[in-house]
């Protein structure tokens, strides 16, 4: 008896090893909001870590930027600053490896660099944290000017300046995400003056907070978040100049996007609106909703958020629908420890991970490609070739439910309205599927009109008939 | 049995029905008959409250989905029908409960017949509302969201009316009954929790005495 079972024991094995293998690592949400699996959109395709540089490990690495084929690195435990091109093979040569600037012929060494930006010109931009400035750089790394604690009312005296994020917008000015700043983004202009700021989040709270605050005790109290505006995590320009903005609360708007007088101009036509994971548990001492760590925005308005949590990337279409969501924490590749910055590069995704001291690059798969493609197609107007492509893609994903409203969309314009309700009411599309249906309606009562005049006509002479020959009838056998 | 060969009492039972029309646009002077008159009788409230079950789940299955979000994976008819015949229960048995000691002068099945002749445009309104929603658009929806309101509003104002009429009330001492009424629900069903988890307890508590006692003396 106890051969057969240890017999059973390992004939069952392997199988339990090959249904132990993680399978949900990419995933979507639909109407009821609930996770479905879905083929893979990004793959991991380079793991980049100091050592393989040749540089030594990184140390707690907290800013990344790309820029045409040019990755930075900010390895601000090592008070540095790393620069990589890629080259047309895909492999990551490192460039050049900065730790001071020299200012007025003094050399001066970063001190916790935090983020860096490449503008249009190629100058450089740096958040030198610890050292309480923000440096512009020329594209050669000289020295153009600084920008420290601003001499401003509305900066508190014995508060430090302490730039953490930064975007320089097609006019050249400056937007500086700083710590314990909660009136938005600091704005300069392009001399390096302090403007003002812009953007701030909006207070937000509950009305069953506000009483649980004001009946706690003052060693509550301090536990509790406090009522002000919530500091933004990570800034990002996309391609129209537009600042994406993203917070880490787990309160508020998790992304935004600002226009230049700082009001949020993010489209929210999905499912739900863009904050990351819906449902989600308490498993492994993970608990609570996404918080967005970074954002970056694609060429088509996509953009994708990075997710503080569950180390997960979100990817969102220009109307807010999430197009696939992937990754987790562990120590794999793929996964992460601690996500830090997120970048793109074409379509390709960078994504930093400040504990595991490692750079992910994830390239699109072909399935990925395709959303992206019929995407495209969408918003440049040609939705037959987008339908098209959805086809292809529901081939590999049933349920894809984007795929099927854009079929549905085609279909609307090609004039097969009952083809569109049809797909539209399968994924619960109701503003398509209520124009499918005016439309459909339209058409079907131009078609049968005249049968309803008929039954109509019918039920009204018919009676009148009866009753005048019953009438004449009458009035003959009284005659 | 008598009844379902009597030619009379199937008559009362259409009269008793049709009665409840006039309930619907006569409130203060239909639920006075209605009890006082003895115009309305305790077959044709069961009826309405079956076909307002009825109603409940076809309203549920057949809107069109521009107007109801409901999951068909998770759909309970069970639950439907237990989401309209408990509360009605509970009203009737709190409400008689609350107005024995507020001097009501309804019993328990007046209080059930007004509750169930009050469904009546609920009823009425929510099948039109079925077929109507099958033939306008999203951009129309708001006429289906005013209807929706005006069943809700015209059954709560008959409730109201009924309770009122029954009892012979006064406007605010109905008011103030019906709010307590809903307390008195919530007491009820509290206590029923209460009890049946204490019940459970119980009988776990036995079952693993009769299990440990197998396991010892045996």
């Amino acid at each position: 008896m106890k051969k057969i079972s240890l017999l059973l024991l390992v004939c069952i094995l392997p199988l339990l090893h090959v249904f132990s293998e993680p399978t949900k690592y990419t995933y979507n949400y639909d109407f009821w909001s609930e996770q479905v699996v879905s083929p893979d959109a990004y793959r991991p395709s380079a793991y980049i870590l100091g050592t393989s540089l040749g540089v030594g490990n990184f140390r707690e690495p907290q800013g990344l930027f790309v820029r045409g084929n040019r990755v930075y690195i900010c390895d601000s435990g090592n008070n540095r600053i790393l620069k990589l091109e890629v080259n047309e093979e895909g492999e990551h040569n490192l460039v050049s490896v900065v730790s001071s600037v020299i200012i007025d012929g003094d050399e001066s060494p970063f001190n916790y660099p935090m983020d860096i930006f490449e503008n249009r010109d190629g100058c450089l931009y740096i958040t030198d944290t610890n050292n309480h400035r923000v440096l512009k750089l020329d594209e050669d790394w000289n020295f153009v000017y600084s920008i420290t604690k601003p001499d401003d009312e509305s900066f508190e005296e014995n508060m430090e300046f302490l730039p953490v994020k930064l975007v320089v917008d097609f006019a050249g000015r400056i937007f500086v995400q700083a710590r314990n700043v909660n009136k938005g983004l600091m704005e300069f202009d392009n001399r390096g003056e302090f403007v003002g700021y812009m953007g701030a989040n909006k207070v937000k709270f509950n009305f069953i907070d506000y009483i649980w605050k004001s009946i706690s005790t003052q060693a509550q109290r301090e536990r509790m978040d406090l009522f002000i505006p919530i500091e933004y995590s990570n800034v990002a320009l996309d391609n129209d100049g537009f600042v994406y903005v993203s917070n880490s609360s787990g309160q508020a708007d998790p992304v935004r996007r600002l226009n230049a007088m700082g009001q949020d101009i993010l489209i929210r036509n999905g499912y739900e609106k863009p904050i990351g994971d819906l449902a989600y548990g308490n498993a492994g001492g993970i608990l609570g909703r996404s918080r967005f760590i970074d954002v970056t925005a694609f060429e088509n308005d996509s953009y994708a958020c990075f997710d503080r949590t569950r180390g997960r990337i979100f990817m969102y279409d220009f109307q807010g629908n999430l197009l696939y969501a992937f990754g987790s924490v562990g120590n794999k590749e793929g996964y992460f420890l601690q996500p830090v910055a997120l970048e793109k590069m074409g379509y390709a995704l960078y994504a930093l991970d400040s504990r595991a001291s490692a750079l992910t690059r994830f390239d699109l798969t072909g399935y990925g490609q395709m959303i992206n493609t019929a995407l495209n197609e969408y918003k440049a107007g040609r939705y037959e070739s987008s339908a098209e492509i959805w086809e292809q893609v529901l081939k590999m994903n049933g349920n894809y439910d984007l795929a099927y409203i854009g079929i549905g969309r085609a279909a609307l314009r090609q004039g097969d309205y009952q083809k569109a309700m049809k797909y539209y009411k399968l994924k619960h599309f109701r503003v398509g599927y209520g124009k499918a249906f005016q439309l459909y309606r339209k058409q079907w009562m131009e078609e049968n009109l005249w049968k309803i005049l008929l039954i109509l006509g019918i039920l009204i002479i018919v009676p009148a008939l009866i009753k005048y020959s019953i009438k004449i009838g009458k009035e003959i056998r009284e005659a | 049995m008598i009844y379902f060969t009597d030619k009379a009492w199937w008559q009362h039972l259409r009269d008793t029905l049709k009665y409840s029309l006039y309930v619907c646009t006569h409130p203060l002077d239909g639920f006075w008959d209605l009890v006082h008159e003895k115009r309305g009788s305790i077959a044709a409230a069961n009826i309405i409250v079956f076909v307002a079950v009825v109603v409940e789940i076809l309203r549920l299955t057949l809107t069109n989905f521009l107007f109801i979000s409901i999951n068909m994976e998770f759909f309970n008819a069970i639950i439907v029908v237990m989401r309209i015949i408990l509360p009605i229960f509970l009203w009737t048995v709190a409400n008689w409960g609350l107005t024995t000691l507020m001097d009501g002068k309804g019993k328990m099945v007046d209080i059930y017949m007004a509750i169930a002749y009050a469904l009546t445009p609920y009823v009425i309104i929510n099948a039109v509302m079925i077929v109507l929603s099958r033939v306008i658009t999203f951009e129309e929806g708001a006429i289906y969201w005013v209807l929706a309101g005006f069943a809700v509003l015209w059954t709560g104002m008959l409730i109201l009316a009924g309770m009122m009429m029954i009892h012979d009330y006064s406007l605010t001492k109905t008011i103030l009954s019906s709010l307590l009424t809903i307390v008195g629900m919530g007491v009820i069903v509290f206590v029923f929790v209460v009890f049946f988890s204490l019940v459970s307890d119980a009988v776990a508590y036995f079952i693993s005495l009769y299990k440990e006692i197998l396991f010892r003396v045996i």
